[in-house]
């Protein structure tokens, strides 16, 4: 408006207000930029709505795929950008003094588990583990009792093997690969009986005693394995050694 | 002093750049690269790419501070969470300075590598010609450069580009421009390492220039 004659001529910065990029602007003036990126703590979606959206999100999902492998795969995609974009806003809205990028792995399983859980799903993640089995020192889990995105997504027998929480990890994928750890995360119910305790030899000792008993009480538990490509233990090892 | 901003995807790739000078002590925001040092621009902020990854491991701070400097460039580097990486070269205005006094420092410039003379800025004995030439042929930047080069003051945030006034200047540009680059990501229709266009972005961007540097 006002700064058209006198910035406008300065090396292309203060131009294109309007018109000549063919950009158009909403009717009250205010763009992203106008807005501020802090929210109030008490801001909150509804849950109906997103219980809603994301039922159309799986069928939508559903239509055109051929397994389950492959739904679970686009609920991964479907995770992934926004993974990626939560990451640069959770870490800009930490007071400066804690902002810093996550350097190792452990950094960035805790910066998930209570930042990014507490951002989407208004609480912690239950718990973290990491795979106590020697071959896989790559396997890390992180576990959900009952994830909010499985609250109202009922699953038919044949398909048992679907666990809609896939778009969270998708989530969670976007999250390491943006930080520099490239990584694969899968869901896997590990609520109905037996799953919980041979499953990948998972927890640690000490964990056991509740162990057991999470499968009846926890029917929707669900296990996010984030495993991660070598080159990050490589570098997690060169970065230790360091240090 | 001039400034060169650049945004720099995961891949190495561009996606926001920026030329202006300074705004403090008089200076009217206009960068003074000569043609040959604004093509040099990219290639030296590119090579300093390679000194940004061996320090992210080191440091979680976002903020990096100066890493690399190449003669009279000096790069200062921001890094945000998923690895986009903002880069800002500014060059003290040690070229236009060092113009306006006697000879003695000219010879002393003159023992440096020839690669300053012929990339950075011309050396000062012979850089009054061609500006001089060119004035008589209407270009409008080298009458500013001869300007700007006397009027500037050695306590200019601009002239000592280590000092810690420097850093806290930088850092306050970074920041606000990494506020702005977070609400352009937060767009539903921006997916990592695309371009940003945004001519709000880039106003964004010249106005914290103009704040802070």
């Amino acid at each position: 408006m006002s700064n058209h004659l006198p910035a406008g001529a300065g090396n292309g910065g203060g131009g294109g207000r309007a018109g000549d990029s063919g950009l158009r602007y909403p009717s009250n003036g205010k763009t992203i930029y106008h807005r501020p990126l802090n929210r109030t703590k008490t801001a909150e979606l509804s849950k109906a709505a997103f219980a809603y959206l994301f039922a159309e999100m799986v069928s939508y999902a559903q239509r055109r795929v051929t397994g389950i492998q492959e739904l679970e795969k686009r609920l991964n995609l479907q995770g992934h950008p926004i993974g990626l974009k939560l990451l640069d806003l959770l870490l800009f809205r930490e007071p400066p003094r804690t902002q810093l990028r996550p350097l190792n792995i452990i950094a960035l399983l805790h910066f998930i588990k209570i930042n990014v859980w507490t951002h989407l799903f208004g609480r912690q993640a239950d718990r973290l583990e990491k795979s106590s089995n020697p071959d896989t020192p790559d396997e890390f889990m992180i576990i959900d009792n009952e994830p909010l995105v499985n609250a109202y997504i009922s699953v038919p027998k044949e398909m048992s093997q679907l666990n809609c929480a896939a778009f969270a990890a998708g989530i969670i994928e976007g999250v390491c690969d943006g930080a520099g750890f490239p990584a694969r995360v899968t869901a896997h119910t590990v609520g109905d009986t037996g799953g919980g305790g041979s499953n990948n030899g998972s927890g640690g000792t000490g964990a056991d005693g509740g162990r057991g008993e999470g499968g009846e009480m926890w029917p929707g538990r669900t296990v996010f394995l984030v495993k991660f490509q070598p080159e990050v233990l490589e570098r997690e090892a060169l970065i230790g050694a360091k240090s | 002093m001039s400034y060169y901003f650049a945004i720099i995807g995961t891949q190495d790739n561009p996606l926001f750049e920026y030329e202006f000078g300074t705004s403090k002590q008089g200076g009217d925001g206009m960068a003074r690269f000569t043609e040959q040092a604004r093509q040099l621009n990219q290639f030296i902020i590119h090579s300093s790419l390679d000194i940004v990854e061996e320090v992210q491991w080191t440091n979680g701070q976002m903020y990096l501070k100066l890493v690399d400097r190449f003669f009279t460039s000096y790069i200062s580097c921001f890094l945000t969470a998923s690895n986009i990486k903002f880069l800002l070269l500014h060059q003290p205005p040690s070229s236009s300075s060092s113009s306006a006094l006697p000879h003695p420092s000219s010879s002393a410039s003159s023992s440096t590598p020839s690669l300053v003379s012929s990339s950075h800025h011309p050396p000062s004995s012979t850089s009054v010609i061609p500006s001089l030439s060119t004035l008589t042929g209407g270009s409008n930047s080298s009458t500013s450069t001869l300007t700007g080069g006397t009027s500037r003051t050695s306590t200019s945030i601009a002239a000592n580009p280590t000092s810690p006034q420097t850093e806290e200047a930088i850092r306050n540009f970074f920041a606000e421009v990494y506020e702005n680059y977070v609400k352009a990501i937060m767009s539903p229709f921006y997916r990592t390492n695309m371009e940003i266009r945004s001519p709000v972005f880039r106003a964004r961007v010249a106005a914290a220039g103009r704040k802070y540097l």
